[in-house]
């Protein structure tokens, strides 16, 4: 299946590009991260579910392997153009109008914290219709109100496709609530980042 | 169709902070906007109150402000977060501390007061307890009275037992409290040398000189000119030489600032007061 133009118009227009995934989703977002240009002319956030404590091997694999920088976010940190930021553990990640992360530690949203309906509710308010969010893989069905709301607010929203993901749960919650506009599998969403 | 939750606008969050100032005091003007947010839609859905109604009950019912308060103010704490941190505090800061005659700690933003026991427990191992005095101090008076009494829920203590370990600390967390059926309660040597009272950094001033200050994960909630506010209040707080330990992801930005505090732990932002 080719990508339809619009699809490529709304993502050409994006600030911003937000990834969300659980259980599984490591595979797909970590072949994102490798394929992205160095000049993709976007912001990037990846929101994965973790344990806090234990300082995965994530950011190093992903740094090793993006041609992007990468960090993961610290406390007001201004949102840079060509940059790959990370959600930390233990935090929930947040956007301010003035384009920069701010974080909360309150009550994890679906047991998880980083929740991922936290930073795409956010950024819907933030980014509206200059934003693409992808919802990957995971065992819960955490993201699937932000994605609604990113939606709603004008973004491009994008589940992958259950039938792919390693756990359905979260892309079919979305796709359940009409949340994502596209229902692609992995290998076209990387061909679109490639655009 | 799915239908998303109703949630405020930014001008009526406005509304809100200016309702709240005039009325009780409390100015969340400088407070991240983004996180206020998100709290007041959740206190709206939890209550079942559109704008108009939040509005109402906030004007006329003091009851309900307590309530608001504590809702806004984020107070979820961990004994032993980030144990990172304790390592580090442990390796790099007590030893400092038991050069001194005597120390006196404020905790900023202590909420019920997990993290000034967690130093409590530090100092106590560190044989530092007796010399050292630790002030905690907070906008929300509920919050302090449950940090006065100590009292945790076993289950919360259990789900601090994994902080503990991987601090290094010796013995087990439960070593520190007296179990009473589902309740866990802080052993009172460890209590001795606290005091819990109300402090709000965004209006009120310098009470004290100490020898270290810990705000973590407090300054994630202020806009960066309240930070810098804030960090001149610390300053003007802390002795010669004084530590201030910040949360990890939150760091010393403007240069002005950095040229008055010497980094002592990067990644666990523990800095200590350079100059006079």
């Amino acid at each position: 299946m080719a990508l339809d133009p619009y699809i490529i118009e709304r993502w050409r227009k994006s600030d911003l590009l937000l990834l969300g995934g659980s259980a599984g989703s490591f595979k797909p977002i970590y072949s994102a991260v490798k394929a992205f240009p160095k000049n993709l002319d976007k912001a990037v956030l990846i929101v994965i579910h973790r344990k806090k404590n234990f300082f995965s091997e994530i950011e190093k694999l992903f740094a090793e392997s993006s041609r992007m920088s990468l960090r993961e976010v610290s406390d007001k940190d201004v949102i840079k153009n060509n940059t790959v930021y990370i959600a930390p553990a233990n935090y929930h990640t947040l956007i301010e109008k003035d384009r920069s992360f701010s974080l909360d530690v309150s009550d994890a949203v679906w047991y998880s914290k980083p929740s991922i309906d936290v930073a795409f509710d956010s950024a819907s308010d933030i980014y509206c219709e200059k934003c693409t969010a992808v919802l990957f893989s995971g065992a819960n069905p955490d993201g699937a109100e932000g994605l609604f709301k990113l939606r709603k607010n004008g973004a491009l929203t994008i589940a992958q496709n259950p039938l792919e993901a390693e756990m359905p749960e979260m892309p079919q919650s979305a796709i359940n609530m009409e949340a994502a506009q596209y229902v692609l599998n992995t290998k076209e969403i990387l061909e679109l980042f490639q655009l | 169709m799915h239908v998303a939750a109703e949630t405020i606008t930014t001008p009526q969050i406005t509304e809100i902070i200016d309702l709240v100032k005039k009325i009780y005091g409390f100015d969340f003007s400088s407070y991240t906007k983004a996180s206020l947010k998100r709290r007041v839609t959740r206190i709206m859905q939890l209550k079942r109150l559109q704008f108009y109604d939040l509005k109402h009950v906030l004007v006329n019912d003091k009851g309900f402000f307590q309530h608001f308060l504590e809702e806004v103010t984020v107070n979820v704490t961990e004994m032993f977060r980030d144990p990172s941190f304790y390592r580090a505090f442990n390796e790099q800061v007590i030893p400092y501390l038991s050069s001194y005659q005597h120390t006196k700690i404020w905790c900023a933003g202590c909420s019920s007061g997990e993290e000034a026991y967690s130093l409590a427990i530090l100092l106590n191992q560190a044989g530092l307890r007796k010399k050292a005095f630790i002030y905690g101090t907070d906008i929300n008076t509920e919050c302090l009275k449950e940090a006065r009494k100590g009292i945790y829920s076993l289950r919360k203590i259990k789900s601090y037992a994994e902080n503990y370990q991987m601090a290094g600390l010796a013995g087990s967390i439960t070593d520190h409290f007296t179990i009473m059926y589902d309740a866990a309660s802080i052993h009172a040597e460890l209590k001795q040398n606290t005091l819990f009272s109300v402090h709000n950094l965004v209006s009120d001033n310098v009470f004290n000189e100490f020898q270290l200050i810990s705000c973590r994960n407090v300054f994630i909630y202020f806009e960066i000119e309240l930070q810098e506010r804030i960090l001149d209040l610390f300053y003007k707080s802390l002795a010669p030489l004084g530590f201030l330990c910040l949360g990890s992801k939150e760091t010393i930005r403007s240069d002005s600032f950095r040229k008055k505090f010497k980094v002592i732990n990067q990644k666990e932002n523990i800095y200590q007061k350079i100059g006079s």
